[in-house]
């Protein structure tokens, strides 16, 4: 059964006679078999997003349904894989078309040719059901890829297979409670758009350490939690998203480049391979999965390419991973949407995105969380959705980035004018917040220090009262404040400068561990308080803006890593010494 | 067998309805015959049943309804390519307008091109020397990078364009290169400019020069900058060149899409401007880059100008946001007679930190580049509490920076549009206004560097 197409405007394809098909499905297109999905159903007219350029097709090319909407394919095969937003790998389509991307291309999402040593974990006379691990597959140094009954299949294990298997190979057999038998494969196949099925959502609790110190120190994030990254253009969104991915402490990482550039998914299919993971000792491509739909790439796989991105990343949750799902940009996600919603000519809301902007990005933002995996073995898994916002003009009151703000739970907001100043990461400390911090705080207390969050609570207010008083000097100088306050401003240079900054692109201050940021922020801190001590002793302000232990400290973030604890308690006693000097002399006179 | 149409129902300022087609695609080119014989081209911008809508290239005055002849041409428009467009003069839409003889392609090229396969990208790091220091110093170019140059009416981007095309140089390498020029809606006196400029320097026969002037139709520029940048493609990946581009105004290119997009009756976006139009820019700044494999590549330089200088109008942000940086002219700057006026603040490279450094340009690059930086802003912050409170407010170390500030606008932006610097010239000169403050301020540069590197200070 097939239709026919009547009408094309762009990536919008009106086509007749699909009584058959359903609401969602994936159809193909024309000679050259585009990939297209049924977005509206009229009768036995539907209206098709198509997934390709739509340039050359006309009316009364011929349209044919798969019967099923756009799913992914899971199982091993995903890690180190670049796809574009549909899932067809981009190494593939490469060599079979070469540096540019033609159409209509048909490549599988898994290599059906490679096989896998798979090893079984079930027995046979076992019972299993949907979510329980049957076998296990080393997929790369680092990921144990476990081989899962798909959601709602349960029955008896029969059969049980070991050894070199393709994806496509049976490699168990289920007798179901009515006898019936179903074969087993390592690969499962989801709807992008549906969620996969849990047992049990849970609070997060525990950080996502990701190295960069403002913000697992200052806005931390929590594993299965949300956060959001706006910023105008050229405020560093990107290379923070970048840090994240290579730094933070969870098995898998889904990059999705959404509408972005070509060549930031080149840096990172080229750099990634070569950074080694402080976690694992093994290179981070093992554990990461990249989509990319670039800005010059059909807008329509773009809406698809952030579900796509997010399924696989509840695929790898489900084995009781934790994950963190990268998205760059949400913005260009909804860009692709309102042009879709303008071509089917629906009402327009807020700026010509469609009224369903907001519980679309909802509904994205909810599919992360930390939760017990589908399976009879108690297993905890979760994602973390990190989504970047590119505001137009870096005006955050436009719809994209209110949506988000209402649904995520941390905001860092990028400042074009720390960028000016070369102060990266360039996110605003004043504006940005982390509603994690009391449900971290445990978790803190018990694993880095309980002065670890009043080192942080002391530092916030440190940065608030600097901006007070910078009010102030603007007004009438710095010569009008009192020795106290010119104590502050220069330990808030001192948190900005010597703790916040970091440069991604010197290796020693690329990745900063939990204890190592404690023991900095620590260190700042106790100069402030010693010589907050001899101020009120009498001593002079200046001399202690210039004692040598504190041009040290503005270079302690280059310690190399085995050395930091030892130089550090050395540098902190040299700093008491000094101020005790300068305290001394100030009692004399 | 080809069918003649005379079948328009309706034109409506670049658009056109055309009744009881058959067998026509989307995006088809069209070839319009006017009762006197006068060919005009569109293309199909959609097909509902027996029904198209076209965009003219062209201006629609003088098509009569009844009378004119449509046809369609079973293929999207295309540019004819061969090595011998270089040195020639092509109208917007890709015919010779120079006198010579028209040009026999090699092949045809469809000019929207085709998206790069991100997995095919090599990634761009060869250091390009621009001899100006905002920009080899600062904001360092490379080889396969799109980096827009911002400007403002009556400021002078062309002429820092020229500046660039002239002194681009690549250490150590005397590739085979090309310029691709489009004049998009500019007026006849600075298209002029640019091809006296190209002529003077002996780039002319190196170069393809596309002219949409600002007299000739405004939706003919929709296809002038594909035109050129499919030659572009053509002389980077097939023939192995290294190709610049300057597209020059985007302004004047984004306001035809609007056009277009208003007589379509489209939901508008921000300002009028279609919600599309991210996606329409990108798939042509994204045809900037390198390809794995091919040794040509495509540096593009877009310039726009900005409506009232304004940053965040969508123009000059939707293009932020798909270029690898920016380069932003500044008025205050060119008021005082600094020249080329870099705003180097907000300007900025992307790709400039796999470009520089040792075996690239030096090994003090990356840390003086962040140490100016930092050092202008806070000149810059002082300069401004200074005329607020007058200059005794400062403390001693504030006055250094201000004076840092003047200096290194004096000295290290002012160059002139004639200068061409070496990077080591630039080099030093950013060492040697850094060492006009004390040396404990110098927290982003390593220290054996300052050692190696700072001059030293007579007693």
């Amino acid at each position: 059964m097939s239709g026919r197409v009547v009408k094309v405007s762009g990536p919008l394809v009106v086509a007749e006679g699909l009584a058959d098909a359903n609401m969602a499905d994936v159809v193909r297109i024309g000679e050259q078999r585009l990939i297209g999905e049924i977005l509206n159903m009229n009768g036995d007219s539907a209206s098709i997003q198509v997934y390709e350029e739509t340039s050359g097709l006309g009316p009364g090319a011929e349209v044919e349904t798969t019967g099923a909407p756009l799913s992914v394919e899971l199982g091993p095969g995903l890690i180190e894989s670049i796809y574009d937003g549909i899932q067809r790998p981009l190494d593939k389509i490469m060599a079979i078309a070469g540096s540019t991307i033609t159409r209509g291309i048909e490549v599988p999402g898994l290599d059906r040719e490679k096989q896998w040593d798979f090893v079984p974990t079930a027995q046979v006379g076992h019972k299993v059901s949907g979510g329980d691990v049957i076998g296990t597959v080393q997929e790369t140094a680092v990921v144990l890829h476990r081989i899962m009954v798909p959601p709602g299949v349960s029955g008896t294990v029969k059969e049980i297979r070991r050894g070199l298997f393709t994806v496509t190979d049976t490699v168990a057999v289920l007798t179901k409670d009515d006898g019936t038998e179903v074969e087993l494969t390592m690969m499962q196949k989801w709807p992008v758009r549906i969620s996969r099925p849990y047992v049990q959502k849970y609070n997060p609790v525990k950080p996502l350490s990701s190295g960069q110190r403002i913000i697992d120190t200052m806005f931390p994030l929590a594993k299965g939690g949300t956060a959001a990254v706006p910023g105008p253009f050229g405020s560093g969104k990107t290379v923070i998203q970048h840090q994240l991915a290579k730094w933070s402490d969870v098995d898998i990482v889904v990059y999705i480049g959404c509408g972005e550039r070509g060549n930031e998914m080149t840096d990172v299919l080229m750099e990634f391979p070569e950074l080694i993971d402080p976690h694992t000792g093994e290179p981070l491509m093992k554990r990461t999965v990249l989509i990319a739909n670039t800005s010059d790439m059909p807008v329509a796989a773009r809406e698809a390419s952030i579900y796509t991105g997010i399924t696989i990343a509840e695929y790898f949750r489900d084995m009781g991973y934790d994950v963190a799902v990268i998205a760059d940009s949400t913005s260009r996600w909804a860009e692709a949407l309102r042009e879709m919603s303008g071509r089917l000519e629906e009402m327009p809301g807020e700026e010509g995105y469609p009224a369903y902007l907001s519980s679309r990005l909802a509904q994205f933002y909810e599919r992360a969380g930390v939760v017990r995996c589908l399976g009879t073995e108690e297993r905890r898994g979760s994602v973390t959705a990190i989504g970047a916002v590119s505001p137009p003009g870096g005006d955050t009151s436009e719809p994209v980035s209110q949506a988000t703000m209402r649904i995520v739970k941390v905001f860092w907001g990028l400042d074009s004018s720390l960028a000016y100043q070369r102060h990266f990461p360039a996110i605003n400390w004043l504006t940005s917040y982390s509603l994690y911090l009391d449900t971290l705080k445990p978790w803190y207390d018990q694993n880095v220090s309980p002065d670890f969050m009043r080192n942080r609570d002391w530092a916030m207010a440190v940065l608030q009262e600097e901006s007070s008083l910078n009010e102030i000097v603007k007004l009438v100088g710095q010569d009008a404040l009192s020795p106290e306050d010119r104590l502050t401003l220069e330990a808030a240079k001192m948190i900005r400068e010597d703790f916040l900054q970091q440069n991604s692109f010197v290796d020693i201050d690329n990745y900063s561990e939990g204890q190592r940021q404690h023991l900095l922020l620590q260190m700042i801190r106790r100069y402030y308080d010693l010589s907050s001590d001899a101020l009120s002793a009498g001593a002079d302000v200046s001399q202690l803006f210039h004692i040598p232990a504190r041009a040290r400290i503005g270079r302690a973030k280059s310690v190399p890593n085995d050395e930091y604890v030892e130089t550090y308690g050395r540098l902190e006693q040299e700093m008491a010494d000094e101020i005790e000097i300068i305290r001394k002399q100030g009692g004399d006179d | 067998m080809i069918t003649e149409y005379k079948t328009i129902q309706e034109i409506n300022g670049p658009l056109m309805v055309i009744r009881h087609v058959e067998g026509v695609t989307y995006d088809e080119l069209g070839e319009i015959e006017l009762p006197s014989g006068e060919k005009r081209r569109c293309k199909v911008l959609e097909v509902n049943g027996d029904n198209a809508v076209v965009q003219l290239f062209d201006s629609s005055t003088g098509i009569n309804l009844a009378n004119t002849k449509i046809h369609f041409l079973g293929h999207s428009l295309q540019l004819g390519v061969s090595e011998d467009m270089l040195g020639r003069v092509f109208s917007g839409m890709g015919q010779t307008i120079d006198g010579g003889p028209d040009i026999l392609p090699d092949a045809y090229r469809d000019i929207n091109g085709l998206p790069m396969n991100p997995a095919a990208r090599d990634y761009p790091s060869e250091f390009i020397q621009t001899g100006i220091s905002t920009i080899d110093g600062l904001n360092t170019l490379v080889r396969g990078q799109k980096l827009p140059i911002f400007s403002g009416s009556g400021l002078p981007h062309a002429n820092l364009a020229a500046q660039i095309a002239r002194q681009a140089r690549v250490l150590g390498s005397e590739g085979n290169f090309a310029v691709v020029f489009a004049a998009i809606g500019i007026t006849f006196e600075e298209s002029q400019f640019f091809v006296d400029e190209f002529r003077r320097t002996g780039a002319l026969e190196r170069t393809v020069l596309f002219t949409n002037l600002a007299n000739d139709p405004a939706v003919e520029r929709i296809a002038t900058p594909r035109m050129a940048l499919t030659a572009a493609e053509y002389l980077a990946f097939e023939k192995n060149m290294h190709v610049l581009v300057i597209l020059t105004d985007i302004t004047n290119y984004a306001e035809a899409l609007r056009e277009v997009s208003a007589a379509k009756k489209e939901v508008p976006g921000r300002r009028g401007y279609p919600g599309y139009i991210y996606t329409d820019l990108a798939t042509m700044y994204e045809r900037a880059g390198r390809r794995k494999g091919c040794p040509g590549s495509i540096t593009m330089i877009p310039i726009l100008t900005m409506p009232e200088d304004d940053k965040t109008h969508p123009i000059p942000d939707l293009t932020g946001y798909i270029t690898e940086g920016q380069i932003i002219l500044s008025r205050e700057l060119y008021r005082k007679g600094y020249l080329p006026p870099v705003d180097v603040m907000p300007s900025l490279s992307r790709l400039k930190d796999k470009g520089i450094g040792v075996g690239k340009t030096r090994e003090d690059h990356s840390g003086t580049m962040n140490q100016l930086f930092a050092a202008y802003s806070l000149g810059k912050d002082a300069k401004e509490l200074a005329t607020i409170l007058g200059e005794s407010a400062l403390s001693d170390t504030d006055k250094l920076y201000a004076k840092f500030a003047d200096e290194f606008e004096k000295r290290y932006v002012n160059q002139g549009f004639q200068e061409n610097r070496s990077i080591e010239q630039t080099l030093d000169l950013g060492w040697e206004l850094l060492s006009i403050l004390p040396v404990t301020e110098l927290k982003r540069i390593k220290e054996d560097l300052i050692e190696k590197y700072l001059p030293k200070k007579e007693q």
